[in-house]
This record gives C-alpha cells, structure tokens and sequence, in this order.
C-alpha cells in the first residue's frame, strides 16, 4: 500500500469525527498544488503529496479554533503545531494530525532558475529523485537535488513530531545538524553591504503582507501594527523604511518561536528573500538558549519564560 | 494610422535609449527572481519574454503618493491664531511604459471608468494617465493562468495602448495606436515593415486562436447578486484564501485606496496608498463595527466587484484584463476564475434535490 492510500484510509476513518482535513490537491496547473480541505469522503480522493505540498497547513489552525480540525503535515508543518500548543494558541485536542515522512518539497522559485518561466507547464511527473514536467511541448528534467528547497536541505524533522496517525515509515533525516553557514556568509560581508543588499531587496516590496499572512506564527492577524493606526508605528508610505520596518517587526516577533517552515519566502510574489531574517534571530536564540522552536510540545519557549540569571546571558560582567 | 514600422532585436536598445532621451521610460526589469517595472537606465538589458511579475499599474497609480502638504502657521499678530497652509503635489513627468502585456494597460481602461468619469475626476490620476504612454508587446503565447479571451481582450489587444510591438523573427512589428504613439516612431532606427505586417498580424490572430474558447462570464453578473447571502457558498471557495494582498495589489484593475495623515510637528502629509478588499481593515468603522469581518465577506466583495458589481455599474464590462496574476501570484493559488465558474453553477440546495 503506497503511503497517499495509507494515509487517505486514515483521513477517511477520521472525517466524520472531523470538521475538515486539510491537505493538498492539485490546483490549477500541474505544477501548483493548493490547499485542500475535504469535508466529504469524496473530497480525500484529491488529496496529494509530494514534492508540490508545499504550504504549511498548520497556517488555517488558529483561524478555526472552534472547529475539529484535522491537518496532514510535513515534518516543518507539524513543527508549527507542536509551538503553537505551547503557546497555547491550539487546543491540541481539536487538532488531529496525520503525519507521513517528509522527502523535501520543490522549490518553484529554482525551477523557474533552471527552466525559466513556468507558465506553460502542461505535465509533471515526480519521482523521489526528480521532477519531470513537460513545459511548451518540451521535456524538462529537474534533479530533486537542484531544486529541493533550503529548509528541506538542512532539515533534521522530516516526520511529523506529533502525530495522531503516521502512515508509512519515518525516514531519516535530510540533515543531523543545522549550522547556520547562510547566516554566517551573510554576516561576514560589510555593514554598508548589507544594508544596499535589503534596501535593494526591500524596494520591491507591494506591502501584500503575504509574508506575515502565511506565517503559521503569525497570529495577530486583522490587529496587525504594520496596519493599525493606533498605534501609529508604521506609515503606509511606499518606502524601504516602512517595508523594512515590518520585516523587522515580523522577525522579532518570531525570535525563538519561527519552525522555520519558509512560508514567508514561498508565499513572497516578487522573490524577497526574508527567511534570512529569521534565520537569523533563531541563530542567536539557538546560541543563547540552545533552543529549537517546535520540536518539544512540553518545552517553554525562552522568550515565554523568565529566569533570574540565564545561564548565557552574563548580565554583570559589562 | 501611420505605417507600420520594424525594429530588429539588435537596435532595440539604441531606440530605448533614444526614447529615454525624451522621456522618463519604465521597463520590465529583473530584480531578484522577479520581474518588475522599474525606470529604464541606458543599456540595460529589459525583460521582454515573459509577463512581468507586477503590472505596470504603480506607475499611474502610485504604491503611496502624497496628495497634499500642510502646514500650520501660527499667525504673527495673533498667536492664537493658525492658519493652515495647503501645498499641492501633482507633478507629472512625461513617461513610457515600455514593454507591458496588453493585459496590463487594459486595466487603466477599468480605473477611467472610476478616476475619469462622468461625476468625479481625480487630478491625480488624470494628471499621471495623460503624461504617460504604453508601447505594448503582443503575446505569442498564453500561460495556463491566462483567460484574457473571457473579458473582453486579446493577446494582441492594441485598446488602450499607443504603440503596439508584434514579436517577429529577429525582431518588432511597431505599429501607432494613437498620435502621441506615432510620434514615437519618428526614429531613424525603425525601418519600413512592408510584409511583416502581415505576419505581425497573423502571429496575434493565431495566438488568440490556440487560446480555444472564451469561457462567457457573463452570467455571473446575476448570480453573483443571488449569491451575496449564502455564506456557506463564500465560506467554501474562501477557505484556502490567507486573506493577504498579493491579488489585489498586483491586479492591474483594483483601484481602491487609503488616506492616511502623517504628522511631524506644525508639518504633515495626507498621504494616499494603494489598499485592498483582502484587508480586515478595508471596511473597519470608527465605531469597531466591520460589515466583512471574515474572508469569507472579503473574498465574496473581491469577486463579486470584478464580476457583478462593476459590469452593473459601467455597461456589464468585467473589471478584470485576465492576466492571472491574482492565481498564479497567489501563494495558496486561488482561482478566481474556478470561483467564478462555481457560482455560475451552483443551484440552491433546494434545487438541486429537486433534480435528483
């Protein structure tokens, strides 16, 4: 039994406890999958996985709190469950979760790197190593390898870490460890270039807050202060500066509670490449509270936490 | 109509920066891995294969611009008194989008509908729109988000543009849509097209043609109004949607605006910025009251303006140039046109146990 008609019987035999499951479908090419959310029996026979599942179906939790709610994950998307229970955020137990080992998901933006434009995709095929699309006509192969994104690259939980029901084996691990060497390259250029880098970046910027909305941490929704006018910290001017600003907004927010999942990037419409940002603040929260967000559903996350003296913080010695 | 004109690939830099010598000229340019429209420099190279990732809306329609400066002044012979000093800020420069779809100037023809009509004129757009010019490239292709054909449009649509560009063999067939495109053409640059006007002509005809079918959206118009109320209908084809901007803000035909005040001391700005239906804040009352408190009521307004509200107000013409960005743009990919295609056939659930 291949682990999508696994997992479908499962889903199957869950639903009429359930409100909905969400999961993918194929949306309207080849290439795009999109969320799916089945209510009847009919609707699990859509259901995909693959390298094209690519949101993080944990983003709908919050928003239907008051709903049984069963979600099929990836290893980051069950990350995003396990943190929002500890914050408290879910009620774990109108949360089914079913899980399936996780191979790495495409990255569209390095397909279009490769092929070009992807408009005309008429066929995909996926096998574990490969993506082959027939585009205008054409045949294209794409290696996995080329193309998997970098979460997927460096990711040490590709099995769900809850579940309520698992089908197939966990796999290994992409990655033992995740030693932040982006974050490092980036951070032994120059100030003066990196700032030109996000200015350059940033000016790009619609202000669609894609970014924020498909953050499955993002949880202020419609009280957002990039949008609110009391207070009043943001301007709605088109300008780096207030783009910026929301960026770093965003980034301290996720400080210690960001799984990392990369939907901001993915969902960004002109290419912005944000996750840095937080790929940043976890670097610092990892070297100061050696912590991992999402990984422990019974951990404290450290900034939800207060001690007198932290062990890596030497507050006297200045 | 002046003759038809040819550009080879080869001197099509010579002529931008020839263009660009008599005014501002904004072209498709890649930043990143995205595409977007941005002022054209001398010798750079534009991006002209494929639709760009952002319309050239902004440049008639700015992201942000200020509608007014303030200034309070404290009267000298009375120091309670204060005077408020308006400063206006319109000024246009002469400008060429070079290089759109034709699905993204027909949006402008949407907005002069709205910002030109007959009981309102907003000088701010009108003073942009009549400054700016579109020298448009043709499709030879459509993308799979691509249903130009079921609004009203064309891959080689010419409406609304003053030059249009056909990609042919090793180079452009230029023709003037309108005077102003005309004088464009003046360049020693262009030579005579002679027959491959004609191949110009049959390179457009043949891509509307492998577009198949328009899909008629014409009934929506009604049944989107008898829809308005079923929420479980919205409820449904809105539950993917995460409620951000990225439809509406690169939808060359969304129009709609904030004003928001920026104060500094005795100084301000009233600034107008580009808003969107997707926002919970769109309709926020003073009161804390919202009439679209879920996304459920904002995708309903998203689609029932482009496809009901809109035609009923200004001769049943769809608010919507079919360039796909709003699905393919979309990070969970949404389609509009799936919703739209759904409410056309969706019976009320009495009828449809009626037909069973």
């Amino acid at each position: 039994m291949t682990i999508l008609t696994q997992l479908k019987e499962q889903i199957t035999a869950q639903l009429p406890k359930l409100d909905m499951v969400i999961g993918w479908e194929q949306g309207y090419d080849a290439l795009h999958a999109t969320p799916l959310f089945m209510r009847a029996a009919e609707d699990v026979e859509r259901l995909q996985i693959g390298p094209l599942s690519v949101h993080n179906t944990a983003t709908y939790l919050t928003g239907l709190r008051n709903k049984k709610v069963g979600l099929v994950v990836k290893g980051c998307d069950s990350r995003a469950v396990v943190q929002l229970q500890q914050e408290g955020l879910i009620d774990r137990e109108n949360v089914v979760v079913f899980g399936f080992p996780c191979d790495g998901v495409a990255d569209l933006t390095k397909v279009r790197r490769l092929i070009g434009d992807v408009g005309r995709v008429e066929e995909v095929e996926t096998t574990p190593t490969e993506l082959r699309l027939r585009v205008d006509g054409r045949e294209e192969q794409v290696a996995m390898s080329d193309v998997m994104a970098d979460k997927c690259r460096r990711c040490q939980y590709p099995n769900a870490l809850v579940h309520d029901h698992f089908a197939g084996k966990p796999r290994e691990p992409h990655a033992t460890s995740d030693d932040y060497t982006d974050v490092q390259e980036f951070e032994s250029q120059s100030l003066e270039t990196r700032f030109e880098h996000w200015k350059s970046e940033m000016s790009r910027c619609i202000r669609c807050y894609a970014c924020r909305n498909a953050c499955p941490m993002c949880v202020c929704r419609d009280h957002c202060i990039a949008q609110s006018r009391d207070p009043h910290w943001v301007t709605q001017d088109d300008m780096v500066r207030e783009k910026w600003m929301f960026q770093v907004i965003h980034a301290m927010h996720l400080a210690g509670r960001c799984v990392e999942c990369g939907e901001c990037q993915r969902a960004c419409p002109v290419d912005i490449p944000i996750l840095a940002l937080k790929r940043k603040m976890n670097k610092e929260i990892k070297e100061v509270f050696n912590y991992d967000a999402g990984v422990d559903p019974q951990a404290i996350p450290p900034l939800l936490s207060f001690q007198v003296e932290e062990e890596n913080i030497n507050e006297r010695g200045w | 109509m002046a003759e038809a004109k040819y550009i080879s690939n080869d001197k099509l830099t010579a002529w931008l920066d020839e263009l660009a010598g008599k005014m501002r000229v904004i072209a498709p340019t890649r930043q990143g891995d995205a595409v977007v429209f941005a002022p054209y420099a001398s010798g750079q190279s534009v991006e002209l294969a494929q639709e760009a990732t952002a319309p050239p809306k902004s440049v008639v329609f700015p992201a942000s611009e200020d509608l007014l400066r303030y200034d309070y002044r404290k009267n000298p012979e009375n120091l309670g008194q204060v005077d408020v000093e308006l400063l206006p800020t319109i000024s246009p420069e002469p400008t060429l989008v070079f290089g759109s779809r034709p699905c993204g100037v027909r949006g402008f023809l949407i907005f002069d509908r709205v910002y030109d009509g007959a009981t309102y004129k907003d000088p701010y757009y009108l003073a942009r729109r009549e400054a700016t010019l579109f020298a448009t490239i043709a499709c030879g292709q459509a993308e799979n988000a691509c249903f130009c054909h079921s609004v009203g449009s064309a891959p080689g649509d010419a409406t609304g543009s003053d030059l249009l560009l056909t990609p042919i063999a090793d180079g452009f067939v230029v023709e003037a849509v309108s005077d102003k495109g005309a004088q464009c053409l003046e360049s020693s640059l262009l030579e005579a097209a002679g027959g491959k006007a004609d191949e110009a002509k049959a390179f457009r005809e043949k891509a509307l043609q492998e577009m198949g079918e328009p899909q008629d959206f014409g009934p929506a118009q009604q049944k989107l109004l008898e829809l308005f109320d079923d929420m479980g209908f919205w409820e449904d084809v809105s539950a993917k949607c995460i409620s951000c901007g990225a439809c509406t803000y690169l939808c060359p035909t969304c129009y709609c605006f904030n004003i928001t005040d920026e104060n500094a001391g005795l100084t301000g700005r009233r600034v107008r910025s580009w808003d969107n239906c997707m926002s919970f804040q769109f309709t926020l009352e003073a009161s804390g009251h919202n009439p679209r408190p879920t996304k459920a009521h904002r995708l309903k307004n998203r689609v029932g303006h482009k496809f009901s509200y809109y035609p009923n107000l200004h001769d049943g013409i769809i608010a919507c140039c079919g360039c796909g960005r709003c699905i393919k743009s979309c990070p969970v990919s949404v389609d509009i046109r799936e919703i739209v295609t759904k409410a056309m056939a969706h019976q009320p659930p009495a009828v449809e146990e009626a037909a069973k």
